[in-house]
């Protein structure tokens, strides 16, 4: 039986998960030390680890079997529903945990509450992920104390970072079409009800860190979820897709 | 090929079937085997993932097929399970006595983590992530020597 309502909406998951992911390893060997660099794979093979989960479920409910790796590798970017905020580029290091602060404190208070999903399969993979999230929350959350709080320049560039990426958080907690429904069969939490406790959590450490927090009435960039991406996943998906677009059906 | 007999041969079997990542413990030890049921000449294995992006799971279930048809199981199908999420308490008191002899702190409850070369007590987390999702990096402030730690979920 399929459920095309409900495939959209782990897609939107997976893809987040699976293009955060995919940023982060674009680290791999330029991490700023060796343990920064270990952290960031590390980080990375979570997400992936997430992603692998969510689009495996995707392709079983939405009728049409496809693996995870055909999800992740044989569609154009249009199709992807990743939120905008995970494409955006890495940047310095102040971005990049700036971006997974933001991300990571999203992602824990809504697997917290996926846990009472309706369906069996989605609120054991919840349980799991938010406990492996929350370390990926406790690591950024330290990085923004120590370079809101660090030397002029840090501080900068974390502030730097944030009002760049304040733009893309709208999209955390805005209501998609089909939505409704998915609420309705307790499926999946109101987005509105995560708002309120992630505010209260990047408040805490914004002030903590020194950091201003943007203007809550700022234009808010939305349409990834729809497939209305920057030029920037083009690029992403180009490199993590040319080994099994140029080799279909490779196996090693 | 030996003739298989019962659930319990199938679990000896699944003890020897080891972590290639932490090559002192077995599946069993882990507490990774969630179940196993008879199904006439063939098994069905239950296994839960420690950590959601383990690159050591797909070698796991390749070893547990071929550990157990070697036994005589045939065929053998492994299925994952994600409810109850995989948690250190599972991890049997002789698998942490066997981690620590291999250099590893294990998981315990507390803020105290004893460095496994010279079991001195004062120690500093380097970093929360190490060389496999499941280990963090510790240093012993006693013999000052680094080691890893098993992370507590």
């Amino acid at each position: 039986m399929s459920d095309a309502i409900f495939a959209e909406y782990l897609l939107r998951l997976g893809d987040s998960h699976l293009v955060l992911g995919h940023r982060l390893s674009e680290w791999c060997g330029r991490g700023p030390m060796l343990e920064e660099d270990i952290a960031l794979t590390n980080i990375a093979l979570d997400c992936i680890g997430h992603a692998s989960v969510l689009l495996r479920l995707a392709g079983q409910v939405d009728g049409t079997q496809r693996s995870e790796d055909d999800l992740a590798y044989l569609r154009e970017a249009v199709q992807f529903r990743n939120l905008l905020l995970v494409e955006q580029p890495n940047g310095d290091f102040a971005c990049t945990m700036a971006r997974q602060f933001l991300f990571s404190a999203w992602a824990g208070g809504l697997y917290d509450l996926l846990q009472q999903s309706t369906d069996s399969t989605l609120a054991a993979a919840a349980a799991k992920f938010a406990k492996e999230i929350s370390y990926h929350l406790r690591h950024s959350r330290e990085w923004m104390l120590r370079l809101g709080d660090g030397t002029d320049e840090s501080h900068r560039r974390l502030q730097e970072a944030i009002d760049d990426l304040w733009p893309y958080t709208g999209e955390l907690f805005q209501l998609w079409p089909g939505d409704a429904d998915l609420i309705e069969r307790r499926l999946i939490p109101h987005p509105e009800r995560l708002q309120a406790p992630w505010t209260a959590r990047i408040t805490e450490v914004f002030s903590a860190a020194a950091i201003t927090l943007p203007s809550p009435g700022a234009h808010m960039f939305s349409g990834g979820p729809l497939g209305r991406h920057s030029e920037k996943l083009g690029y992403l998906l180009a490199e993590m897709q040319i080994v099994a677009r140029s080799f279909p059906g490779a196996a090693w | 090929m030996k003739q298989a007999r019962s659930a319990e041969d199938a679990w000896q079997v699944l003890a020897t079937v080891i972590d290639p990542e932490l090559p002192v413990l077995s599946i069993v030890d882990l507490g990774m085997v969630r179940r196993i049921a008879l199904d006439g000449p063939g098994v069905r294995v239950a296994i839960t993932p420690t950590f959601t992006a383990c690159p050591a799971l797909q070698v796991i279930e390749r070893n547990v097929v071929a550990a157990l048809s070697a036994a005589g199981f045939a065929p053998v199908r492994v299925e994952t399970v994600l409810a109850p999420p995989w948690t250190t308490d599972w991890m049997s008191d002789q698998a942490r006595d066997k981690l620590k002899a291999y250099g590893i702190a294990p998981p315990s409850a507390g803020t105290v983590v004893a460095c496994p070369r010279c079991a001195g007590i004062d120690s500093e987390r380097i970093s929360a992530y190490g060389s496999t999702p499941c280990k963090a990096l510790y240093r012993c402030r006693s013999c000052l020597e680094p080691f890893e730690r098993f992370k507590c979920v």
